[in-house]
């Protein structure tokens, strides 16, 4: 492929967890693709939008527009930013805006969509448990959601199938949410952990030796829990068990 | 101006253009053996169901499963040796000991285990409700499969009441343990005639 | 400023968590009991897809079919009135009563009437109501609104219903049978059923074609006390109206499948005249629903029937308890219909939520719940109903990320703080400290690696 993918990290990646962004990086280069990070990019707005404030998000906006206009793709290792700027990107330039919106993938629904990339180097002989983030899930239609009568299917199971000596495990709830919802984990700080421990509780009862997902924010709540609890069971974001960084 | 057209002002002034009513699409699914499904669907949420040949097979059920001095009462009139008729214009009230009611149902819903009954086949409207335990005769052939044919068939019939009546009455208010015998008939037996 | 209110109240209800964990799996039991139910129709989509056009259609035709509607049911001999508000509701129900010299009722199960107050008003005018359903009778004994709409009690458990039966019905000291219980319920409402003159029944639905309206229960006491009725008063929202009776095929396939995953409820009564010497009311209520039908984003709200498949699948309704939205209608639809009838008092409502879609996606009507609330958010903020703490935080965050040199700037700090002075965010003032560690602090961001590794190796630069 000679086509250029502007890699959009969101920022908590960039300031934690800088290896889910390197990993990402190293797998889309590895399906032969010019893979740009735009250095000056910062957030997609969605944590002042979801407070109602996307009146102010003008600034990120154009700021996402300046610096990701001139990609043939834009890809990111988030359902909820992704889905963010799908739904809610607007510019003084709107068409520009409305032409990125159709050009911006998440990671995962990227390669099983666009590269359809059928083989991976990559082992993980553990039991991992798939926490579907519901943005990703709902918005973006990266797996089917247990609401609808309709035909079961999930990008990001499709690419976990390819990682040799990987154990999904099964959960009681497959798609509930983790509870971090943005300002929400605040704000709503008791049903928030609640809702995250009750995630946690069914991801180790099922033997989980790691969770996944598509999104670091639903993650690194879990992740605050686990080692809270004092656990042995890790978080991994999904690119780093698809491409294993050191 | 009144409340009314107030409000009816209010609410044309508020609602969006006109939308058409499209005839919704729905590719309806439903079972081979729809005097089976309905048995089964009935027998799931707490109804008996009898099969019978003849209407005069109901006799013994009654005589085996009321107390003598237990009031039975149909309007139907080939029951009349075992129970007392309806009087449509009787206070409501008057039929507060009634232990078996049974009543003629006009026809079975397969997927809901539902029967239609009108005022008509009730005489009092109370009566379904009021009785301890409610018997419904239904004919075989008048099963459909779902509530789309069932409201088909009813179609612009003139009834001042009707209900569908699946089951015995119930709750499940206390824990979500499920109870038989909320308000209504603590029993529901269906009676299903082979014609 | 209620902008706390549900965190606050949830809270508290949090504060018990093997409650808590009670309360959300015999909810989420439902929601299974349902997915079953809808699973077992291969055109279950098609059915929601069809009601929620028949609704769409509805209320772009409301005033016509609200007209067509009275004049047949005027035709059928039942009296309508119409009410543009609780109080004028409430007042016309009392008027009926005091015209009739009666001071005792028995209601069965009507979310409008809750949402009018009526039975306090009642109580002010000396009139003496009883909830016939047994859940309703049960948060009536305890002095309680109900906390979910279709199962009003769910947040009692059967010894707390024991023990309260015991005080007002005389059954056994410790004894929390589910079957003696209702059978002593069966006994004490029979009488009042028999002796009340009056009744009182919500609507499900009410055709225009035809003038009538179904109601819908399982135990049986909206008839019970209807048909001994010398008056029944039936009350209703003037959003509840479908075009034809061939209609209700649709929504009677959905209602109780969504709301308890039964495959409809033991009775769907459908009252068309009243019987000869009884005399029917119909109560046609806004109440802010025409108010609602002029917002164009939030119109669609009015399509629900009331299932309530929205507050069982919500994880937050689960976790909170409908008590804590302080509303009559709770959890996801609750929090997109109480801000239009008073945004101050309910601005904390569309913020108790993640925006997951569950509840959109469960609902029977194909209520864009999610992004309801996510629209309301916007509106509340506009109008000014948000802390002024959160509204600095969000400016300062807004700044940080829209300038990227100070976002980088802010970014290193925060982490040198985080690695060199744990303690300082790592405390009890950080709400998210009291129960998840910290993320740990990256020594490089991502950005400081890529210049170091992609860009000074000459890989592109933009």
């Amino acid at each position: 492929m000679n086509k250029t993918v502007g890699l959009f990290i969101p920022c908590y990646i960039d300031q934690f967890y800088p290896k889910v962004a390197i990993a990402t990086l190293q797998l889309l280069e590895k399906q032969g693709l010019t893979v740009v990070y735009p250095t000056n990019q910062t957030c997609c707005g969605q944590p002042m939008a979801n407070s109602g404030f996307e009146h102010l998000t003008g600034g990120c906006n154009e700021l996402f527009v300046e610096n990701f206009a001139d990609f043939d793709y834009i890809v990111c290792p988030s359902g909820s930013c992704t889905l963010h700027i799908k739904e809610h990107l607007h510019s003084r330039e709107e068409q520009e805006a409305k032409d990125i919106r159709k050009r911006v993938y998440e990671l995962t629904e990227f390669l099983t969509d666009i590269v359809k990339i059928e083989r991976l180097e990559a082992s993980f002989p553990h039991r991992v448990g798939m926490h579907q983030s519901c943005h990703g899930q709902r918005g973006l239609h990266l797996s089917q959601m247990t609401e609808l009568v309709a035909p079961p299917f999930s990008k990001p199971g499709k690419l976990l199938s390819m990682v040799k000596g990987l154990e999904v495990v099964e959960l009681d709830r497959s798609d509930e949410c983790c509870g971090f919802g943005g300002t929400f984990c605040v704000a709503e700080e008791a049903v928030s952990v609640k809702m995250g421990k009750d995630r946690v509780t069914d991801h180790l009862k099922h033997g989980a030796e790691f969770i996944t997902g598509v999104d670091m924010s639903c993650l690194m709540h879990l992740e605050g829990i686990l080692r809270r609890q004092k656990s042995a069971v890790q978080i991994k974001h999904i690119a780093e068990i698809l491409n294993p960084v050191g | 101006m009144t409340t009314r057209d107030k409000i009816l002002e209010a609410v044309r002034q508020a609602q969006p253009a006109y939308q058409e009513l499209r005839e919704p699409e729905i590719h309806i699914h439903q079972e081979e053996d729809l005097a089976a499904q309905f048995s089964r669907t009935l027998k799931a949420i707490g109804g008996q169901v009898y099969d019978l040949q003849a209407l005069s097979e109901i006799f013994p059920w009654v005589i085996e499963h009321l107390d003598r001095d237990q009031r039975v009462i149909s309007m139907i009139p080939e029951l009349s040796e075992i129970a007392e008729g309806v009087n449509p214009q009787a206070d409501p009230h008057s039929l507060e000991d009634i232990g078996l009611a049974i009543v003629q149902g006009q026809f079975g819903v397969a997927e809901n285990g539902a029967i239609w009954v009108t005022e008509e086949n009730m005489g009092v409207r109370v009566l379904p409700f009021i009785c301890q335990h409610l018997a419904l005769i239904i004919n075989k052939k008048d099963i459909v499969g779902t509530l789309h044919t069932a409201y088909a068939r009813i179609n612009h019939a003139d009834y001042g009441f009707g209900t569908f009546i699946a089951g015995p009455s119930k709750t499940a208010d206390i824990e979500q343990s499920l109870v038989l015998g909320a308000h209504g008939p603590i029993s529901l037996s269906v009676f299903i005639l082979e014609e | 400023m209620k902008e706390l209110a549900h965190a606050a109240l949830s809270a508290r209800f949090n504060e018990d968590e093997p409650r808590v964990d009670w309360h959300d799996e015999t909810l989420w039991w439902v929601r299974q009991k349902r997915d079953k139910m809808a699973r077992s129709i291969p055109e279950w989509e098609e059915l929601r897809e069809g009601a929620s056009q028949v609704k769409e259609h509805v209320l772009s035709h409301l005033s016509e079919y609200l007209e067509m509607f009275e004049e047949e049911a005027i035709k059928n001999g039942v009296r309508v009135h119409w009410a543009a508000d609780a109080a004028e509701h409430n007042a016309i129900v009392a008027g009926i009563l005091k015209g009739h010299g009666i001071d005792r009722m028995v209601k069965s199960k009507s979310m409008l009437t809750e949402e009018c107050h009526l039975n306090d008003y009642l109580k002010e005018q000396g009139v003496d109501v009883v909830d016939s359903d047994l859940g309703e009778r049960i948060v009536q004994l305890a002095g309680e609104p109900p906390s979910h709409i279709v199962l009003p009690c769910i947040h009692w458990k059967k010894e707390e219903i024991g023990e309260l039966f015991h005080k007002h019905l005389g059954t056994p000291k410790g004894n929390a049978d589910p079957q003696l219980l209702t059978h002593a319920a069966r006994l004490s409402l029979r009488k009042e059923f028999l002796t009340r003159k009056v009744a009182i029944t919500g609507v499900n639905f009410a055709v225009a074609e035809t003038g009538e309206f179904v109601v819908c229960t399982n135990e049986g006491n909206a008839d019970m006390g209807a048909h001994l009725a010398d008056v029944h008063i039936a009350c209703m929202g003037i959003e509840k109206l479908i075009p034809e009776r061939v209609h209700l095929g649709i929504f009677l396939r959905l209602l109780t499948r969504s709301a308890t995953g039964q495959p409809i409820t033991t009775y769907s009564s459908h009252f068309r005249r009243p019987r000869k010497g009884q005399e029917m009311h119909i109560v046609l209520v806004d109440n802010g629903r025409s108010t609602q039908l002029g917002k164009a984003d939030f119109r669609s709200s009015l399509k629900c029937i009331r299932c309530a498949a929205c507050m069982n699948t919500c994880p937050v309704y689960r976790r909170s308890g409908g008590h804590s939205y302080h509303t009559a209608i709770a959890g996801p639809i609750g929090s997109i219909l109480a801000p239009n009838l008073d945004m101050e008092k309910f601005a904390d409502l569309p913020f108790a939520s993640t925006l997951c879609g569950s509840c959109s996606n469960v609902c029977p009507v194909k209520i864009d719940i999610h992004v309801q609330l996510y629209k309301w958010r916007q509106v509340i903020v506009q109008k000014g109903y948000v802390g002024a703490a959160k509204k600095i935080g969000i400016e300062t965050m807004n700044y940080t990320l829209s300038h990227p040199w100070f976002y980088r700037m802010a970014g290193k700090a925060g982490r040198w703080v985080m690695r060199v002075m744990p303690f300082a965010v790592s405390n009890k003032l950080n709400p998210w400290y009291r129960q998840r560690e910290m993320p740990r602090a990256a020594k490089t961001s991502f950005t400081d690696w890529y210049k170091a590794n992609k860009q000074a190796a000459g890989d592109n630069k933009r």
